[in-house]
């Protein structure tokens, strides 16, 4: 029962750490390469999963929600890059925190006036509906499988970009030494502009994929963000692996442990405690692996800046 | 070496005896504000906005002494305004409502979390620091909601304000106003006389260039550490008034969103000059308050449901506001306030 229960939640947390690696991928990127803080990427990413509520109302299908949703949310970053955040390359973070807090605000207030304040509910796509039994007596959602396979093959098809391209081999330089690759007569607004727009499509896809098994609301992103914050600053400021890593521990980390905490206390404590405590350690358990992980190594698993 | 810091000083030491008339101005208008809100008939609301107003000033001017001197971007600073109003909550529901225990209860907490989080988190710099602050102010905010004894999620109704060394004064909001533009004075009091002493100066140094304070023989980590730890107990007295003007405690008062506002309340209102974050948590609350009703007010020439829908999306204002804020107003309220004196 225990062993079942182990795996399913090793499971849901591999799956929220690749949706976490989505958002955190982007992050990293646009932190490492353009140093440049954006609070607003989580709205990215819940923006993302506005569009594919829309665009399957729209449509009828998911498969072309997203089809639709993903060059609208590029789209859609690259206007805010044009609009706001290019003006705050150059400022110090604090006007960088400040200006994207004001985004933060002005779109979470901007979908409910646009799609109202309740929640929206995305139909899972009819094609990975029901469950699949991956173990005798062990049914697991199919649409479920599908988001930590479609997470996967977004983390290789970046792997093989970031490592084996052109595109990736200055993205990689930007991140250690940006002014350097300008100096070296590389277009950097260009490529803080491809960097971006590709991060901003990263986010909004993963929130097109959470979409069919969480509610689509206001404020989604913010409490997704500092999780995303918390993912890049283990893994180490502007590097994918890192983020990769990353974020697939914060993932197991907190589902699992929220699950076993109190058990694990239960063999300390009384039952009654345990699960109090455990109820008390389960959420901050990420927040002292991180602060934890500081205090060992203070720039990240895998320091790019040198 | 103290012959150059006082020469290369005076200059902005004669352009800050030239902008002394501002706090005063301040601190004036705080004292004569309670007269207005009896005029006023509204005095209920007009009293209760304003303490809220002085006590988000002194949280703000607690993190501008360690962001504004000492550049340490603390991003978990409501954990402080967290303890503080626990600290009032907790006594309370056992029967101990003396302010003269709470408070230095609180002080003392406030105290110990800043010491304990600060030696950890001054170990990484620049946005790592920002991020292990968070860290640290999100694990008192979920400790705060699994405090089922103490309402949890929900938080706790205080069933009285704090006594006063026995008497109930603090019950009558006039006193309480009072009480807390004390505490505001004598924090900003306190605070100005630690910036410009020995302590300050080498804080400011930190600031401009650790290594080069290391060099001359001054070990930072220890005065940026008790800069936070100062910082931390002023926000701690912020969250006793908080929880005593509003009656009430909750894992709300230690939400990152709040850790955020309290950066934007000093960098609105201009990073170090500590009445400048008072004059920024001023002007972030008023705004917040009125903006509604600015917008349905200067919108007179639209139809009335676009208006109420207008004011009710008042935040679609308020947004790209803060953006222009941080694009086009550099420095603050205060840089506002300098700058024709520059010419």
């Amino acid at each position: 029962m225990t062993a079942t229960l182990l795996f399913v939640q090793v499971l849901n947390g591999l799956q929220f750490g690749l949706i976490l690696f989505l958002i955190a991928a982007g992050l990293t990127l646009v932190f490492g390469v353009m140093d440049f803080i954006n609070l607003a990427h989580g709205v990215q990413y819940m923006v993302g999963a506005y569009l594919v509520a829309a665009f399957s109302a729209w449509t009828g299908s998911f498969g072309w929600a997203l089809l639709l949703a993903l060059p609208t949310a590029l789209a859609f970053g690259l206007l805010l890059e044009a609009l706001i955040f290019r003006h705050l390359y150059d400022r110090d973070h604090l006007d960088q925190v400040l200006a994207t807090f004001g985004v933060i605000l002005f779109l979470n207030q901007g979908v409910k006036f646009v799609w109202g304040a309740a929640p929206l509910s995305v139909p899972v796509p009819e094609l990975l509906a029901g469950s699949v039994e991956i173990a005798s007596g062990l049914l697991y959602p199919v649409y479920r499988l599908a988001i930590i396979a479609a997470g996967l093959a977004v983390a290789a098809v970046l792997y093989v970009l970031v490592n084996h391209t052109r595109v990736g081999m200055l993205v990689r330089a930007g991140a250690s030494n940006a002014p350097m690759v300008s100096a070296l007569g590389v277009n950097i607004q260009r490529l803080f502009m491809v960097v971006f727009g590709f991060g901003a499509m990263l986010a909004g896809f993963a929130g097109a994929m959470v979409a069919p098994i969480l509610s689509v609301e206001p404020g989604m992103g913010d409490n997704i963000l500092i999780l995303a914050f918390v993912v890049i600053v283990i893994g180490g400021i502007g590097s994918i692996r890192g983020a990769f890593l990353a974020a697939l521990l914060i993932g197991l980390v907190d589902t699992v442990g929220r699950t076993f905490a109190p058990n694990l206390l239960r063999l300390v404590l009384d039952p009654a405690a345990a699960s109090q405590t455990g109820r008390a350690v389960a959420p901050m358990l990420i927040y002292i692996f991180m602060a934890a992980v500081l205090f060992f190594r203070p720039s990240g698993l895998f320091p790019v800046k040198r | 070496m103290t012959e150059l810091v006082e020469t290369s000083s005076a200059p902005a030491l004669s352009l800050g005896r030239r902008l002394e008339i501002v706090p005063i101005v301040l601190f004036a208008a705080f004292a004569a504000a309670p007269l207005l809100a009896m005029l006023s008939g509204a005095e209920g609301y007009v009293l209760s906005l304003l303490t809220r107003v002085m006590i988000f000033g002194i949280a703000a001017m607690s993190l501008d002494l360690i962001l504004g001197y000492g550049a340490l971007v603390s991003f978990g600073h409501a954990a402080f305004f967290g303890l503080g109003g626990y600290a009032v909550g907790i006594l309370a529901s056992h029967g101990i409502e003396e302010a003269l225990i709470q408070v230095p209860v609180a002080l003392a907490a406030s105290a110990l979390f800043a010491l304990v989080t600060g030696a950890i988190s001054l170990r990484t710099k620049g946005v790592y620091f920002i991020m292990i602050t968070l860290a640290f102010g999100q694990m008192l905010y979920f400790l705060a909601t699994s405090l089922a004894a103490y309402g949890g999620d929900d938080g706790m109704t205080l069933a009285s304000r704090s006594l006063l060394a026995g008497s109930t004064a603090l019950e009558n909001d006039f006193a309480l106003y009072g009480f807390c533009l004390l505490c505001l004075f004598g924090v900003y009091a306190f605070s100005r006389s630690l910036v410009v002493s020995r302590f300050g100066r080498v804080l400011r140094g930190t600031r401009e260039n650790a290594l080069r304070m290391e060099a001359i023989g001054f070990e930072p980590f220890r005065y940026q550490l008790t800069a936070y730890v100062i910082s931390g107990m002023m926000a701690g007295l912020a969250g006793c008034l908080l929880a005593n003007q509003a009656e009430f405690v909750s894992p709300a008062f230690m939400t990152w969103q709040r850790s955020g506002e309290l950066i934007f309340m000093v960098v609105l209102g201009g990073l170090g000059s500590l009445h400048g974050a008072i004059i920024g948590a001023a002007a972030f609350l008023l705004l917040e308050e009125f903006l509604p009703e600015i917008l349905h007010m200067t919108s007179f020439f639209l139809a009335e449901e676009t208006r109420s829908h207008l004011a009710e999306n008042w935040k679609m204002v308020f947004g790209p506001l803060l953006i222009l804020i941080v694009l086009f107003v550099r420095g603050g309220i205060m840089g506002l306030l300098r700058r024709p004196r520059h010419g």
